[in-house]
């Protein structure tokens, strides 16, 4: 008795899930105001360190790198928690766009990769989305500061 | 106000991102690419530095601020270096960041475990 109503319990479950994903979304202008949003906030967030580390009397530069470097900690960091990723499925860009949402596409596949090992699972993994990202990211930036060496002057 | 500036400006890339998304076949892993590659384009070619003016922690908080960083730096150890800066440059401006993935993201890899999703 208390299975069958367990099993009906599931069954109505699955059968609203089923119908949440059949439901149209109200796509484009939702997700964008997401988007909006968290991205936004998200760098409010890193002006308010700018200006704190600023306080503290970094140079411009070392502003440069410590605000980096504290997000992507924060964002490591949610990620392991599974924050992150509960709010990336509304916020959609506006959690993958700014730097912690770099963090998060380290973190996430090395973490769910972690019984393939230490080498082969979790270091391997971790750079499925960042290694294409640095290795455009680098190399287009040497590509600049060669046409800058050979045209520039 | 600057606060206000960065929350327009990174909100606004942030919908182009989610745009490209919807509108098109590009993946997340896609839209970063592209993202930080342009981010290299537009500095290089002196459209993006505006925008960091403006929209301060709104322009080089978003990846396309990476690779304002990247070319930033490759452009000025080209300057200062000639040939060699133009490989360290890059690398040298956004040494910080991309080490502090590295750590952090490894430690709370091995720290955490993935939560069951449902």
């Amino acid at each position: 008795m208390e299975n069958k109503k367990l099993q009906s319990i599931n069954k109505q479950q699955e059968y609203n899930e089923y119908v949440q994903q059949k439901i149209p979304k109200p796509t484009y202008f939702k997700n964008c105001i997401w988007a909006f949003i968290v991205g936004g906030l998200i760098c409010v967030f890193g002006q308010f360190l700018a200006n704190i580390f600023k306080g503290m009397g970094l140079n411009k530069e070392d502003v440069a790198s410590a605000v980096p470097m504290t997000l992507v900690f924060l964002g490591a960091f949610f990620t392991g928690l599974g924050v992150y990723d509960q709010l990336g499925k509304r916020a959609g860009a506006g959690s993958i766009v700014p730097i912690t949402g770099f963090a998060n596409s380290i973190v996430s596949p090395a973490m769910e990769f972690k019984r393939e090992g230490y080498v082969f699972g979790v270091a391997a993994k971790m750079f499925v989305l960042a290694g294409p990202v640095l290795v455009y990211g680098y190399g287009s930036s040497i590509i600049v500061g060669l046409l800058y060496y050979f045209l520039g002057r | 106000m600057d606060y206000v500036r960065a929350f327009i400006v990174g909100g606004a890339i942030c919908v182009i991102g989610q745009l490209l998304m919807d509108g098109t076949k590009l993946t997340p892993a896609h839209v970063l690419v592209l993202f930080v590659t342009s981010g290299v384009v537009l500095t290089a070619l002196g459209i993006y530095e505006p925008i960091v003016d403006f929209g301060g922690a709104g322009a080089t908080v978003p990846l396309p601020g990476f690779g304002y960083a990247l070319a930033k730096g490759a452009i000025k150890a080209t300057k200062a270096n000639g040939i060699l800066g133009a490989f360290t440059g890059g690398v040298t401006a956004t040494a910080g960041g991309v080490a502090a993935a590295i750590f952090f993201g490894y430690l709370m890899s091995v720290l955490f475990t993935p939560k069951s999703k449902k």
